[in-house]
């Protein structure tokens, strides 16, 4: 295939980001674990203020990121025996509902960040930076919406049924971006915008995901530790 | 059963003048870099006061600590769902003006300025933001020797039952002592039952409460959690921190620092054993009055010889059961009972005991009628400045019989003491009536009076020489390391810097050290 800006950003580029993504995380995990943090600065101002921010933006960001998921890699809704257009219908009515509240969040977070004088002073430069960039990734994710919903209106979803296409062909490692050349620039944004969080993931404070403490659920209370016979 | 050794401490507040030396060295040594301004691992209250963090005792309001519900114990800020479901944001947090803004003051103003008028000022600048701060409304310490107003420090959460609370306002009334705080090395944290990650771990050879640096990820609910609020949240690491008891010098048979230069010599170290089998059993008594003598019954006695059997089986070594034996804090909890646990009532099993202070002891003196028997010039039990609620709701959640025997004590050994060296004839009255013998008031009189180094210090070392199979390999490898490089603390902006050196190698021996027959083959 020709190279074109289209065949790299949308067919060499996911691999890129999705490499990083997962290799720059598996070596910061085993090299970096005293830079591991969710880097909370809850501490430092405004806890009233931080339980609406950061409930809102997490739940928010959360159902987004699963609602991305069923809806492009899962057939959940077929099963449950949605049509295309039902699909997007549910789509767009749960994507705006938590892009809103995590839109709410985010900015309630962002300003925190930029206004509070002792968080803005322990904000390293990726803090910010990756906060204004989810929050430019969901902005345009909420503008897909002005296609999405009149494509839905006129049961016209191809849109949304080309780009399950090519997320699935990027899953299964048979990219053909040619499927979207066509497709209204505002999703092409969204995604370059969506994939570079991918890419930025592991130099950023966001690796706090991969250890989401579940097993905190299961296990005992109480943890003793013996010293470990070092291994040489 | 299942003998455990602790590392335990015990201070006596008789005898502390409320100096800050132990926090300043314990800053100096531990907690003086960015991120942790903030951050006293030891630090001096004065009682009645708020304290730090601002009224952490009172757990309706900070949620820290056990709660018993339907027989069973639960942390007290929720289950482990609602932990998690909590874990966006914690309602429970406190914020960093609860404790108090760090500052320091631009000093470098007064020498830099030009030739003014006025005489330059240096003016207080945070150490959070840098801002230059217009005034400094609170501090670690902000009520020092009473320091604010009654109003402020009434609000205390131990006056809250104690009668004519108004009266203690006026000077005639005022008390005051401190109270020295450091984490408690609890047998029951409640810091390492709330740590979403379990980062936080108690030692199994000595039973201290580590939080592990490159595990915490900054979750910040074993800071609520612990009802001591004795966890900290470096904002700086994005982890959070807490006393390691000074572990690198334990672990070398000497105390901490704090208690090392104590000049009060009011702290004691020491081994404790315990039977760890039932530890949620006594931490769930139903009677919050019966934690304290529930504690009591977890150590056990390290003269009994099934005791010292049973230890050897689970592992303790003999040095330690020794240790053990000669401990003194064995002595002032258990054998003396003069030594009380801080709030018993959260349930967390704390290993830093206290002794209950008798000071301030004197008492009005009229000048024609000078007193002259040890009775007249000791103040009777009821007639003490600090009432005796006050330091039961401290020490042994309200019981006040445990802190009246340890009081009688002390006041007994003082009158004793003082017959010997004023009236030059032992009053031995005095100690029946506090059910003392000659013997125990003259042990009692050399380890809480004179306090000599090795009584007051009963620490052995670890026995890293079982735990690894090259010693020599670990050399120089051993201290309070942080994450990725044992330097700064501090993580260059680089994305995969040098791994820890977790083991020199043999390659580094020097050359005297390398086995005979390797020399031989070079020759």
């Amino acid at each position: 295939m020709n190279w074109s800006w289209n065949y790299f950003l949308f067919g060499v580029y996911p691999f890129i980001a999705g490499t990083t993504f997962l290799v720059g995380s598996i070596i910061r995990y085993e090299r970096e674990q005293y830079g591991w943090s969710s880097f909370s600065s809850q501490i430092l101002a405004s806890k009233r203020y931080m339980m609406w921010a950061s409930n809102l933006w997490h739940i928010g960001i959360l159902t987004l990121f699963l609602g991305h998921f069923t809806g492009f890699l899962t057939n959940i809704l077929e099963w449950l025996g949605a049509d295309p257009v039902e699909h997007q219908w549910i789509a767009a009515g749960a994507g705006i509902t938590a892009g809103v509240i995590a839109m709410i969040g985010g900015l309630m977070l962002l300003l925190r960040r930029l206004l509070d004088p002792n968080v803005r002073y322990a904000s390293r430069f990726m803090d910010i930076f990756i906060l204004v960039w989810l929050l430019i990734t969901l902005c345009f994710g909420l503008g897909t919406q002005f296609i999405s919903v009149p494509d839905a209106l006129s049961d016209h979803v191809q849109n949304m049924q080309i780009l399950i296409q090519y997320v699935r062909s990027i899953a299964t490692f048979q990219p053909d971006p040619s499927l979207i050349r066509n497709i209204p620039i505002i999703y092409k944004i969204h995604m370059f915008c969506g994939m570079t969080v991918f890419f930025l993931f592991p130099f950023s404070r966001l690796v706090h995901i991969w250890t989401v403490p579940l097993n905190y659920a299961i296990r005992p209370y109480q943890l003793v530790r013996a010293k470990i016979r070092s291994v040489i | 059963m299942k003998v455990r050794a602790q590392f335990a401490l015990v201070f006596n507040l008789d005898k502390c003048i409320g100096c800050h030396t132990c926090s300043v060295t314990c800053k100096n040594t531990w907690t003086n870099r960015r991120g942790t301004e903030y951050i006293w691992f030891n630090n001096v209250e004065t009682k009645p006061g708020v304290g730090y963090p601002k009224n952490w005792e009172n757990q309706d309001h900070w949620h820290g600590g056990w709660v018993r519900k339907n027989g069973k114990l639960h942390l007290k800020q929720g289950g482990r769902l609602w932990e998690l479901m909590t874990i966006f944001a914690n309602p429970h947090l406190p914020e960093i003006l609860d404790y108090y803004e760090p500052f320091s003051f631009n000093y470098s103003h007064l020498v830099d300025t030009p030739l003014v008028e006025t005489a330059p000022v240096a003016r207080p600048v945070s150490l959070v933001s840098g801002r230059t701060l217009d005034k400094i409304n609170w501090s670690g310490n902000w009520e020092d020797q009473l320091g604010g107003t009654y109003k402020t420090r009434s609000v205390d959460y131990n006056l809250r039952e104690v009668s004519n609370k108004e009266l203690l306002g006026e000077f005639e009334k005022t008390f005051f002592f401190y109270l020295p705080r450091m984490c408690n090395h609890c047998l029951n944290p409640a810091c390492v039952a709330g740590c979403p990650s379990g980062a936080i771990y108690k030692r199994e050879e000595d039973g201290i409460v580590l939080i592990d640096q490159d595990r915490c990820r900054g979750w910040r609910m074993c800071i609520s959690a612990c009802p001591y609020k004795k966890v900290y949240f470096n904002w700086e690491s994005g982890k959070s921190e807490k006393c390691i008891a000074c572990y690198p010098r334990v672990e070398s048979g000497l105390p901490t620092i704090c208690s090392d230069t104590c000049v009060g010599r009011i702290r004691y170290n020491g081994i404790m054993l315990y039977d760890a089998d039932r530890i949620a059993e006594y931490a769930n008594t139903e009677n919050l009055e019966d934690l304290y003598e529930a504690q009591l019954q977890i150590f056990l006695d390290p003269h009994d010889p099934e005791i010292v059997a049973q230890a050897r089986r689970d592992g303790v070594p003999d040095s330690w059961i020794d240790a053990a034996q000669r401990s003194p804090i064995y002595k002032m909890a258990v054998d003396w009972k003069i030594a009380l646990p801080l709030h018993p009532e959260f349930r967390t099993l704390p290993m830093v005991w206290y002794v209950p202070p008798l000071s301030p002891m004197g008492r009005e003196i009229h000048p024609k009628r000078i007193p002259k028997t040890a009775d007249e010039v000791l103040p009777r039990l009821e007639s003490l400045r600090i009432p005796i609620d006050y330091l039961a709701s401290l020490f042994t959640a309200g019981k006040r019989e445990p802190v009246i025997a340890a009081l009688t004590k002390l006041i007994a050994l003082r009158a004793y003491q003082r017959s010997i060296h004023v009236d030059k004839s032992a009053n031995l009255d005095v100690l029946s009536g506090a059910d003392l013998d000659v013997a125990t008031a003259q042990e009692m009189y050399r380890y809480l009076a004179l306090a000599h180094y090795d009584d007051r210090f009963v620490i052995p070392t670890s026995h890293q020489e079982t735990m690894m199979d090259d010693p020599y390999d670990f050399q120089g490898q051993n201290g309070f390391v942080f994450g990725n490089d044992s330097s700064t603390g501090i993580s260059p902006p680089e994305i995969f810097p040098k791994r820890r050196k977790e083991s020199p190698g043999a390659n580094v021996q020097p050359l005297h050290f390398r086995p005979y027959y390797n020399n031989k083959d070079t020759a």
